[in-house]
């Protein structure tokens, strides 16, 4: 019975959202959005937990100076102190106000560190195209050709370059297609597959047939 | 209000030597000039001036149609109008239009919104099973014209959106196809299911961990539990933590969502259960990291850097972190297998990456793992479902290239 009563619901609920799909009444469009919204409920009640683990297991390793202890500290110190901040010194709910404490440390101490790790991007897009574009095989030629092509298409230089040429073969032209038809191609087919994947997925949970996530092995 | 007038005239009429002089100098010159006695030129002058720049009220709208919106809740009615005639240039312009609803004819009316004059629709949101009627009056510069009321309407809420049957049909389809071949799995027959290189990978990738003493990370990509790659992946961590388990191996599972987290301790736990080695699990292995998009990167990164494991996994979805977390785990040295259905990220592992499964190959990787019958029953469904797609694109491009458009409308989902 508790193996089955998980399989039950994950089926009502599945079929009373693929239901809403093809049923706009509201008899069926508003219990499926009541449901997707006691998900949001759930999943932000979830973040109690999380922060429970974050101090557990961080704080196991902080307190028996196990390896890395040090950033084991600062983590958890930079963690409780926005907690604080944000609790009980910066205005309550208007938390995330302009000016708050809070929105401070958010704009002035996260923001730039996540600017500075998403621009680390462009130097691994450098050394990744290095690697990608080495020609050792047909495939990898035929690739750094399309590359070529599509970057230098790209920019005014490609149109510099071939701009003597009939318009077919100006680099630009070439680019666009590579990019609208052969690329396209391949993208809508990979998306084909996924979907398919995704409903195969979908049908397989509520079904019952997967539901590897809901039970305990004896 | 006289300046007005005449600045919208003379924008549609052809130019007149008056048109272009500015209503106030026009009014100067009536008023000072032409040589009469001061008392009876300034009243013949504004009489005159009257007659240049007062516009008329411009011509009613026309064709005042009031429908309920189909395939909807039943709580939206949509209001089409037709321009308001300028039938000869005495005709007001029409700067905007004006829609009132009421209960009935008789009124009361409300407001609903005003338009600019290019605009002749409008949907208003309304109660379901009520019945309205709607006007719509055309303003000028010169007054509103009089209303045109439509007939009464009532939104009603529909039980079937009609503009998703291609849906509907494709979707029984699919589901028929996974049903019959599991039932076919399930009575025993043989399903052939090609090699998937980079499934076969994880367990050599888990052995060379073995062998180096090094952990094995596994990164459930950064999306909720909402998003079924992350499920597909959950589903696949069950199967590489029962490696681990039988080797011996450390995993480390660094999760972006707390839920995600609850249910990866769960799988991991049911691995090393299914391998019995139950004692083997760290509760510590499987953590919540941050749900920041580059607070997570950077924590990966840093156990990357610092335990160095020797075989990283990325399956779930990725967006811009995807090159980042490869670039880096390939400069440790690791053996790294990547799968995702988010086609952009795809080109970045598939450069980074030792094995990369691509879209599908992911959802197909729990069957693939644990080969059980059921689950194999569902691939082979659809790829029966593919080639029925591939014979509709086939058929398609033929109906569209000797101009049949109808089987292209009739695959066009609202």
């Amino acid at each position: 019975m508790m193996n089955l009563l998980p399989v039950v619901l994950t089926a009502i609920v599945g079929i009373v959202v693929i239901l809403s799909f093809f049923v706009p009444h509201p008899y069926i469009a508003e219990p499926a959005q009541k449901l997707q919204d006691w998900a949001i409920v759930i999943v932000a009640s979830g973040y109690v937990l999380g922060a429970a683990n974050v101090y557990k297991v961080n704080g196991e390793s902080a307190i028996k100076r196990q390896k890395d202890w040090v950033y084991k500290w600062i983590l958890l110190g930079s963690m409780t102190g926005m907690m604080v901040v944000g609790f009980f010194f910066s205005g309550g709910t208007q938390f995330l106000n302009e000016g708050s404490p809070f929105k401070w440390g958010y704009d002035f101490l996260y923001v730039p560190m996540q600017a500075t790790m998403f621009s680390l991007l462009a130097f691994f897009i450098a050394s990744a195209a290095f690697r990608a574009f080495r020609i050792r095989t047909v495939d990898a030629a035929l690739l750094a050709v399309a590359a070529l092509v599509v970057m230098i298409g790209r920019v005014p230089l490609g149109n510099l370059f071939t701009a003597a040429f009939p318009e077919p073969i100006q680099l630009p032209t070439m680019a666009n297609w590579l990019l609208e038809w052969p690329q396209n191609a391949a993208k809508r087919g990979i998306a084909i597959g996924a979907g398919l994947g995704v409903m195969a997925t979908g049908l397989r949970i509520i079904l019952g047939i997967e539901r590897s996530h809901m039970r305990e092995e004896a | 209000m006289p300046a007005r007038a005449a600045r919208v005239t003379h924008s549609r009429r052809p130019l007149s030597f008056l048109d272009c002089i500015p209503p106030l100098i026009l009014t100067l010159v009536l008023t000072l000039g032409l040589g009469a006695p001061r008392s009876a030129r300034g009243q013949d002058s504004l009489v005159v001036a009257a007659a240049v720049v007062a516009a008329p009220a411009p011509a009613p709208a026309g064709g005042v149609k009031a429908i309920d919106v189909p395939n909807d809740r039943g709580d939206a009615i949509e209001v089409t109008w037709t321009p308001a005639p300028q039938k000869s240039a005495g005709d007001g312009i029409v700067t905007a239009y004006l829609l009132e609803r009421a209960p009935a004819v008789e009124g009361p009316w409300t407001r609903v919104d005003s338009v600019g004059a290019g605009t002749h629709k409008k949907t208003d949101t309304v109660k379901s099973d009520t019945p309205y009627v709607y006007r719509v009056t055309a303003l000028g510069a010169g007054g509103a014209a009089a209303p045109v009321v439509s007939e009464p309407v009532e939104a009603c809420a529909q039980w079937f959106n009609t503009g998703r049957v291609s849906v509907l049909l494709a979707m029984l389809l699919f589901f028929g196809l996974v049903i019959l071949f599991t039932l076919r799995a399930q009575a025993g027959e043989k399903l052939f299911i090609r090699r998937i290189a980079g499934i076969d990978a994880i367990e050599e990738a888990i052995g060379r961990a073995t062998e180096m003493g090094r952990s094995v990370l596994y990164v459930p990509g950064i999306n909720d539990i909402d998003d079924i790659q992350t499920m597909a992946s959950l589903n696949i961590l069950e199967s590489v933590a029962k490696v681990t388990a039988k080797y011996e191996t450390p995993i480390v599972v660094p999760c972006n969502y707390p839920v995600v987290m609850t249910l990866a301790q769960e799988m991991v736990k049911n691995g090393y259960v299914a391998a019995g080695r139950a004692d083997g699990y760290d509760p510590n292995s499987v953590r919540y990291v941050t749900t920041e998009q580059f607070a997570y990167v950077a924590a990966i990164t840093g156990i990357m850097l610092r335990d160095k494991p020797a075989a990283n996994i990325y399956l779930g979805s990725f967006y811009a972190e995807s090159l980042l977390l490869a670039e880096t785990g390939f400069s440790t040295g690791a053996i790294q297998i990547a799968g995702t259905a988010q086609v952009a990220q795809l080109p970045f592992f598939v450069v980074a990456c030792d094995y990369t499964l691509i879209g599908e190959e992911l959802y197909a990787a729990g069957a693939y793992l644990t080969r059980e019958p059921r689950l194999l029953g569902s691939l082979k469904g659809s790829d029966y479902m593919k080639v029925a797609l591939i014979a509709a694109i086939v058929v398609g491009c033929v109906l569209e290239t000797i101009g049949m458009t109808s089987f292209k409308h009739f695959f066009a989902s609202q």
